[in-house]
């Protein structure tokens, strides 16, 4: 099991003037999942579309299971299962037909196809609509079939880019323990998402990626750490309040304390205890905040602790990154 | 969701190909072009209705006013030169249908499993060389209804019936070209009828080409869509074939030995 499934090295992809991948490097052992966590546009989806073997990279070298993802595509694509982030199914067939289309092309043989469709329609509860065309899908039930297709091959590796973007609750939560599953039983799973949350609960590594760089790789345990288990985030209006409130709670507070105008963030590795620590300090010196959310730490927050930023002003590059993709094709 | 086991067992050899793949391949992806012309009716109807109305149009409207020399009936004349108009146009659905799957990100997933690569083309050609053969017999039956007669036997009609296919399939192989070149249904609409329409009319389609202007008899008398055209014409109404077969089949074989590559380029590089 210490074996790499998948290893990438100082990759590099270029659409136009867009440097979407800028020498990412990551391995990830067999049976293990890997978290590929950023903002829209950071370059998750372009490394998974190199290691899917589906663009070719400019620079640098992928490995799934020991082979060449530019010299043996071939060999790669019989070993991996890939679910995009837009649903990528035939709205004309039927889930059946979905599933044993991609049976025939993932070439599985013959004898295999319908009952491994069958098996996957079961697992996926769509065995009751198994038999309609996709037009006539939710949202929810088309991605579970995309991620159906992705198994249909039994593949080793499996992508999964942004798999749980717009699932509802239940959904996500079946997810999550499909995977679970699958990597239970060998498979090795390559995750991107833009929810802390998800490569948390999922992940056993989580790489960061920023405009196209791994800035982060660590362990979810590791990472959360650095960050802190809980944000205090809270408004103290009026003036002046809002920095002698910050001024006070750095003084008090072990954690880290931050104030964006009448704002104030603490993160803290220390529970809900906190949340009692910065309550009493305020009213001790007669301030009380006029909103307060207590939270886990999400995206914006890893991204704020890591680069300064916010992960939001990451949009401009999304939507070059869309175009970009586009014009390769052109 | 139930407790089956998604089991990962890898099955024999991975790297084992499965004998006939390629056509495995093409065949999956046929069947399921074809259903989507099931499913989606729609997608019939210009290929179908358009060319009923022309038969229609020119047989009992401008026909009158079409004056042919030699003994043989302007029905007689229409009906292979509607034959050939019909595949032409209908050519327009492959680069709808390749256009529409990248969109949809469909091809993304076709890129990333270990299929044939020919195999999202030459299956998208085949669904449409498939359903040429309905709507060619559609029209036979629709011609046969307004008065149209065969001179000849049921050989040389088959010879046509073969060449307006043939021809067709070349002129698939155009349009995915264009359908990956433009990359959106909308567009390689917009872009395919302004090409079509003057090789369609300005043609021996449905009047011969002796009374346009001199210029554009010159186009009209040295394109494919006229060569194929009048070779359809002459194997069912008699007279001499050898030339305008010969002509037509040239064209099918220089436009797929020049877009079939261009095309499968294309594809290569879609995402």
């Amino acid at each position: 099991m210490s074996e790499n499934a998948i290893v990438v090295e100082g990759l590099r992809k270029r659409f136009g003037t867009v440097l979407a991948l800028d020498g990412v490097t990551f391995e990830v052992p067999e049976a293990t999942v890997f978290g590929l966590l950023g903002p829209n546009g950071a370059g998750k989806t372009t490394a998974v579309r190199v290691l899917a073997t589906v663009l070719r990279p400019d620079e640098g070298r992928a490995e799934v299971l020991g082979h060449d993802v530019v010299r043996e595509p071939e060999a790669v694509r019989r070993r991996i299962g890939l679910a995009g982030q837009n649903a990528a199914v035939d709205p004309n067939l039927t889930g059946r037909e979905n599933l044993r289309m991609v049976g025939i092309l993932g070439q599985l043989p013959r004898e295999q196809i319908a009952p491994r469709a069958d098996e996957l329609l079961e697992r996926f509860d769509l065995s009751d609509a198994a038999d309609r065309p996709l037009r006539t899908y939710s949202g929810g039930m088309r991605r579970r079939l995309d991620v159906a297709a992705s198994l249909v091959q039994r593949p080793p590796v499996l992508f999964l880019d942004e798999p749980t973007t717009g699932l509802d609750l239940t959904s996500r939560n079946e997810l999550w323990n499909m995977i679970r599953e699958l990597v239970n039983d060998g498979t090795t799973v390559l995750l991107t998402t833009q929810y802390l949350e998800e490569a948390d609960r999922l992940a056993n590594r989580i790489a960061v990626v920023d405009v196209g760089r791994v800035i982060a790789n660590d362990t979810p345990e590791q990472l959360k750490m650095q960050l802190g288990s809980t944000v205090v985030e809270m408004d103290v209006r009026g003036d002046g309040r809002a920095e002698r409130a910050g001024r006070l709670l750095e003084e008090r507070i072990g954690g880290r304390v931050e104030r964006e105008g009448d704002r104030i963030r603490i993160t803290s590795d220390q529970g809900a205890h906190v949340l009692i620590d910065v309550l009493r300090s305020l009213d001790g010196d007669g301030l009380s905040p006029d909103t307060l959310t207590v939270r886990e730490p999400s995206l914006d927050d890893v991204f704020l602790a890591l680069t300064g930023r916010h992960a939001e002003a990451e949009v401009d590059r999304a939507s070059a990154d869309e175009g970009s993709a586009k014009g390769d094709a052109a | 969701m139930s407790s089956v086991p998604v089991s990962v067992a890898v099955h024999g050899d991975r790297d084992q190909r499965i004998p006939f793949g390629v056509l495995r391949d093409t065949f999956a992806i046929t069947q399921r072009n074809l259903i989507a012309y099931r499913r989606v009716p729609q997608l019939l109807v210009f290929s179908t209705i358009q060319p009923v109305l022309f038969v229609l149009m020119f047989r009992y409207v401008f026909g009158g006013a079409i004056t042919l020399r030699g003994p043989i009936p302007y029905v007689d004349f229409l009906m292979p030169g509607i034959f050939v108009q019909t595949v032409v146009f209908g050519a327009i659905a492959t680069a709808i249908g390749l256009s529409t799957d990248m969109k949809s990100g469909l091809m993304e997933r076709f890129h990333a499993l270990p299929m044939a690569r020919s195999a999202v083309l030459t299956g998208r050609t085949m669904a449409d060389l498939t359903r040429n053969v309905f709507v060619v017999i559609l029209m036979m039956i629709v011609g046969f209804l307004v008065g149209w007669r065969i001179h000849t036997n049921v050989l040389a009609l088959l010879a046509g019936a073969f060449l307006v296919l043939l021809f067709g399939y070349a002129m698939s192989w155009i349009f995915a070209t264009v359908g990956l070149a433009v990359g959106d249904p909308e567009s390689a609409q917009a872009a395919a009828f302004p090409v079509l329409a003057p090789l369609v009319f300005a043609s021996s389609v449905f009047v011969p080409p002796n009374k346009m202007p001199g210029w554009l008899q010159v186009f009209a008398d040295h394109q494919p869509v006229s060569a194929t055209a009048s070779a359809v014409r002459a194997l069912v109404n008699g007279g001499p074939t050898a030339t305008y077969v010969w002509q037509s089949v040239a064209w099918c074989v220089a436009i797929l030995v020049v877009f079939a590559p261009i095309a499968v380029r294309l594809y290569r590089r879609t995402v």
